[in-house]
């Protein structure tokens, strides 16, 4: 089985980012991914990249694991950049048949290369630093409110961490449905898209049959130990701000507030060049 | 067809910061008919090092010779292996997945590329000499008992027809009657066909009784190597290993220690009867 590092699998190591609550970390990241979104001219872009530095920095997961998860997506982020490079209309630089490259395209590959990069890094920030079960937990604490108007707010967080909890499970379980399977002879090279689709059956039909026996198993062990939903259930470790949460809030307030002042300064200096443009015409 | 291996090693996670040697030089030669006992504490290596005699993982380094043939060199046909070695792994009966009993008995078979007949003809013979009852022929694998779902697996390596038959813990989990017919059944195997046996087992008590040669594992090494008789002589490192000698062999050494001068080399009631009979007298 593949067991390398796979985009954002929690890395163990003790630093002041894991140690965060994960309720500022999700707020964080969303808070993050919107303003890459609402300010993309370069000069917010440069404040972005120099705040997630300094977080890289802090949360001390090495930068090669970090961007050996982001080999998967490479690909993606190739085809972006093409595809913006050469289709985008404006003023041509180069022209062959419908593939032109023009100043416009060239721009808007490099904005949108820099703004996947610093996306996919904070995002897998926050599940690098956070267990799934802390993420959990803090996402059942941030949808608290949603009780009100009878969301099973609970319920699905548990949902969550159970599925979670069966990954590696069922990967362990499918590496040894296709040992047994291979060691009587069943193939899954084969060429021909249909005889490969048919060799797994063999491996997928006793691995549903598996995940279900898990699954009314541990049902039946959670009944059995009393649990019957989130009402009146208490936590073991609770999430309590500390003051390293206020303090994380504070940051992330003053990096709004600067990428706002310097996106408002910048739409005005390109609204004052437009301007003198027409003026000067 | 002698299994010989040679400075066999393997290693999990190779490449990560978790290492662990499953396997470490282990050099072995298996000669043909003989029933091998293999036994050591849970995690000393059993599993990995059946897999590894099956071709289902690569070694880290070293390799096996079958018949002697490489069967990790990049020109070995792993078909021929397939047809040679069957392996029964721990709890079989997960790896069903066809509609009916039968059906599943012929996916070894048939994947040797045997003909209609004669992989039906295999299917018949392998159920009937694992004494799986006519009625439940055509039944579906997963309406049946944890017992004879056992022995529906069992069967669908038996009709393989290997000429080594390697099992991993193929009795835990049933009951004394079952234990014994499946253990009779392997030895059986190994008197009248000739057919070469591995087998994984945590009684000491079987191994003694069934077992012509026994390999003792610890800590992924091969520690003991030799008949019942011999292996059980060593109780002191057996019990080092976390292992033991058979109950009788235990009593024997009680009386010894009682001052009755039996002599402690027998392992199996029958060999304890005639010796405290011969002492008697
Ligand atoms: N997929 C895996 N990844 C990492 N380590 C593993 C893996 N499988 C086994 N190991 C480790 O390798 C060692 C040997 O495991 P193995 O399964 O061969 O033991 P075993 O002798 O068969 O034990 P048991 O009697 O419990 O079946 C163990 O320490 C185990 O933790
Ligand atoms: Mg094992």
């Amino acid at each position: 089985m593949n067991t390398e590092a796979t985009l954002g699998q929690y890395y163990q190591t003790d630093s002041v980012i894991h140690r965060l609550d994960p309720r500022v970390k999700l707020v964080g990241t969303l808070l993050y991914m919107i303003s890459l979104f609402i300010f993309n001219n370069i000069f917010c872009y440069a404040i972005a990249a120099v705040f997630l530095i300094v977080v890289i920095i802090l949360c001390r997961v090495p930068l090669t694991h970090m961007l050996k998860g982001l080999r998967p997506i490479l690909i993606l982020m190739l085809f972006t950049v093409i595809f913006n490079i050469f289709f985008t209309p404006g003023e041509y630089l180069w022209q062959f048949g419908i593939l032109h490259i023009s100043k416009e395209g060239i721009k808007t590959a490099i904005l949108i290369l820099i703004r996947l990069t610093l996306l996919i890094i904070s995002a897998s920030i926050m599940t690098l630093t956070t267990t799934p079960n802390r993420l959990t937990d803090g996402l059942e604490k941030l949808f608290a409110p949603l009780k009100l108007i009878k969301v099973p707010v609970h319920e699905m967080a548990m949902m969550m961490s159970i599925a979670l909890r069966f990954i590696p499970i069922l990967m362990e379980e499918t590496d040894k449905i296709l040992k047994a399977q291979t060691a009587r002879g069943a193939g899954f090279d084969s060429k021909k898209l249909t005889t490969r689709i048919k060799s797994l059956i063999p491996v997928i039909v006793p691995l549903f049959i598996s995940a279900f026996r898990r699954a009314s198993d541990l049902a039946l062990a959670m009944e059995a130990r009393c649990y019957h939903g989130g009402e009146g259930r208490t936590k073991l470790y609770p999430l309590k701000y500390a003051a390293r949460d206020i303090l994380s809030y504070v940051f992330m307030g003053i990096y709004i507030i600067s990428l706002t002042a310097v996106g408002i300064i910048n739409a005005k200096i390109s609204l004052v060049n437009a301007i003198a443009d027409i003026v000067s015409k | 067809m002698p299994i010989i291996t040679d400075h066999l090693t393997y290693v999990y996670g190779a490449k990560s910061k978790s290492k662990k040697t499953a396997l470490d030089d282990v050099s072995v030669k298996i000669e043909d008919g003989q029933f091998i006992g293999l036994i050591g504490h849970t995690g000393s290596g059993k599993t990995t090092f059946l897999q590894l005699l099956a071709g289902l993982i690569k070694p880290f380094s070293g390799t096996v010779y079958l018949d002697g043939e490489d069967i990790f060199a990049k020109d070995y046909d792993m078909k021929t292996l397939r047809g040679k070695l069957g392996i029964v792994f721990q709890y079989p009966e997960h790896q069903l997945f066809e509609e009916t009993v039968f059906k599943d008995v012929c996916f070894g078979p048939k994947n040797l590329g045997l003909d209609e007949k004669e992989v039906q003809l295999r299917a018949y013979e392998a159920l009937k000499l694992t004494g799986f009852e006519d009625d439940n022929f055509y039944r579906s694998p997963f309406e049946l008992s944890g017992g004879q779902k056992r022995r529906a697996a069992i069967a669908g390596v038996l009709a393989m027809k290997p000429k080594i038959l390697i099992l991993d813990e193929p009795t835990a989990g049933l009951d004394p009657g079952g234990k014994k017919e499946i253990l009779d059944l392997v030895k059986s195997l190994c008197k009248n066909q000739g057919i070469t046996i591995i087998l994984v087992s945590h009684s000491m008590e079987d191994m003694a009784e069934y077992a012509d040669r026994i390999l003792v594992m610890n800590d992924a090494k091969i520690v003991l190597d030799g008949t019942p008789t011999e292996v059980f002589s060593h109780y002191d490192e057996l019990k080092g290993y976390g292992l033991n000698v058979p109950q009788v062999t235990l009593a024997m050494l009680q009386l010894r220690e009682c001052g009755i001068p039996v002599r402690t080399d027998a392992i199996t009631v029958e060999q304890a009867k005639k010796e405290i009979l011969r002492v008697l007298r």
